[in-house]
């Protein structure tokens, strides 16, 4: 019978003859493959210290963007929780007063807005969705932690920090 | 008795108890820096600058880990075998000698605990009783994967035993001796054994690698066949017995290749550099040599076990009673052979 596939492999069964049977020639030869490397640099990075380079579209920790004045851009129109495909976004919106026109760029900012980075699949699709230009997956990677509920980012740590004063 | 002597071979000993102990803890740190190293990694470097201080963390895990007595253990014996596993390590160096007698204001002092005459059989029964550690902690674990590990570690020792003990007859041929310090000092400068009885050394070799049970020949603590084999029951320090007793008989194995084959303490111009260094400084650079000599080895036996496949168990027998028991048969015949023609033409 024709075999499905052409390959075709021979095994014959020989015995091993003396110098095999002493396995030195093959110790002797995987001795020298193993201590030539023992010479090569190694290729670990030592991760805390030293962190390898991030590609340029690579996805961290979201960001809140600042405009140039410093005031947060964020409107909290809700298209990011909208298009979020892991529902880990939320918010909760408030009208700006008119002592606050400094902080928030537009009429209705986000009182409260939360990521939680367990549920988070840095898909990217929020800062596809944002009108505003406010919300970008540009930070480093997200930390580890012990509790769930320490996983929930609010605004404490997702808004940049404001604009130095010259 | 006088007491100099006394307390002149206690020193001696304590030195050389604290020098093969840290040589087998820095040889867990050197046996994962190598293998790291062999394997294009780093190894352990957060302890301490490059990891310097792993052994103690090491051991001091070790130590407050939980200890576990199976109830079903024959306790005694239980306890037994680890403590017989280090002892038999430990004492196998009394006979060494580490270098040559040294001159301390005007003293000599021998660099050896005790030049017993029949030095080379003394060695050769404590590493012999060094299966009955494993043997009994593996038979008093009471457990099957525990029990057949300590089955196949003490046929192992048996048959690579005869190997080495055939291996070392050729050697004696040679010596005409059994003490070791005359066996170094028939090696001094470049005259080492390996020249003569390059044959009798890779046996030898072969067969200390199996008497320490290491790889290739770790058969006795092969994970995926026994679960680790007789320290499966074992936790906390008593694990780390065994585990510290292997590579103290690391360190006695290459010391008796160092010593045997490779001419101890001797290194060729010694007499130049004794003429140099004087009397105090020339032995203790002797020993350093031997020392360097013992670390290739271990070294040596490092990257051997990095590099092939533990033997399967018929392979293993294969090697030793065909192979290695023919050829070294064969040495004795030859080195024989020799010797007599020497001798009388």
């Amino acid at each position: 019978m024709e075999s499905l596939s052409n390959k075709k492999k021979v095994l014959e069964q020989k015995s091993l003859n003396l110098a095999e049977r002493m396995y030195l020639p093959v110790i002797a030869k995987g001795l020298a493959t193993t201590i030539s490397h023992f010479f090569k640099k190694s290729a670990t990075i030592k991760y805390p210290e030293q962190e390898r380079e991030f590609s340029l579209n690579w996805r961290g920790m979201h960001s809140l963007k600042r405009d140039e004045e410093g005031r947060e851009r964020c409107t909290a129109c809700g298209l990011c929780a909208l298009s979020c495909p892991a529902e880990a976004i939320t918010m909760i919106a408030a009208e700006r007063k008119n002592d606050e026109k400094h902080l928030y760029r537009e009429e209705k900012y986000a009182v409260v807005y939360e990521i939680n980075m367990l549920r988070c699949i840095f898909c990217g699709l929020c800062e596809e969705a944002c009108p505003k230009e406010a919300i970008y997956l540009d930070g480093p990677i997200v930390p580890a932690d012990y509790l769930r509920k320490n996983f929930i980012y609010g605004k404490d740590k997702l808004v940049e920090a404001p604009l130095e004063v010259k | 008795m006088d007491t100099n002597f006394v307390i002149e071979k206690f020193i001696l000993v304590t030195v050389i108890f604290a020098i093969s102990l840290v040589i087998a803890m820095y040889s867990t740190y050197a046996e994962r820096k190598v293998a790291a190293f062999l394997q294009d990694r780093l190894g352990p470097d957060r302890a301490g600058p490059f990891g310097i201080l792993q052994p103690l963390a090491d051991g001091v895990k070790m130590f407050m880990k939980e200890e576990i007595i199976p109830s079903s253990s024959n306790k005694w014996l239980f306890l037994v075998g680890p403590g017989l596993a280090m002892l038999c390590a430990c004492i196998g160096t009394a006979v060494i000698p580490w270098g040559q007698d040294i001159t301390i204001n005007g003293k000599v002092m021998p660099l050896q605990v005790t030049d017993i005459n029949v030095g080379l059989l003394y060695i050769f029964g404590v590493v012999s009783l060094g299966v009955y550690g494993i043997m009994i902690g593996g038979w008093a674990s009471n457990n099957k994967f525990s029990l057949l590990s300590a089955i196949r570690a003490a046929s192992q020792n048996i048959s690579y035993e005869i190997a080495m003990g055939l291996s070392i007859i050729a050697l004696l041929l040679v010596t005409n001796t059994l003490s070791l310090k005359s066996i170094v000092e028939q090696q001094s400068s470049w005259h080492w054994n390996v020249i003569y009885q390059p044959l009798g050394f890779l046996i030898f070799m072969v067969c200390s690698f199996a008497e320490t049970n290491r790889a290739p020949f770790d058969l006795p603590e092969c994970e995926a066949e026994l679960n680790g084999g007789y320290h499966m029951e074992y936790s906390s320090m008593k694990l780390g017995f065994y585990l510290f007793a292997e590579y103290i008989n690391m360190f006695v194995s290459s010391t008796v290749m160092a010593t045997l084959y490779f001419g101890g303490y001797n290194y060729p111009g010694m007499d130049y550099m004794a003429t140099i260094l004087g009397p105090f400084w020339a032995p203790l650079f002797g020993s350093f040599i031997f020392f360097m000599k013992i670390f290739a080895f271990i070294f040596f036996f490092m990257w051997v076990r990095w590099t092939i496949p533990r033997f399967r168990y018929d392979q293993l027998m294969n090697l030793g009673w065909k192979v290695l028991i023919p050829l070294a048969i064969a040495n004795i015949v030859i080195t024989g052979i020799v010797i007599a023609l020497v001798n009388n033409f």
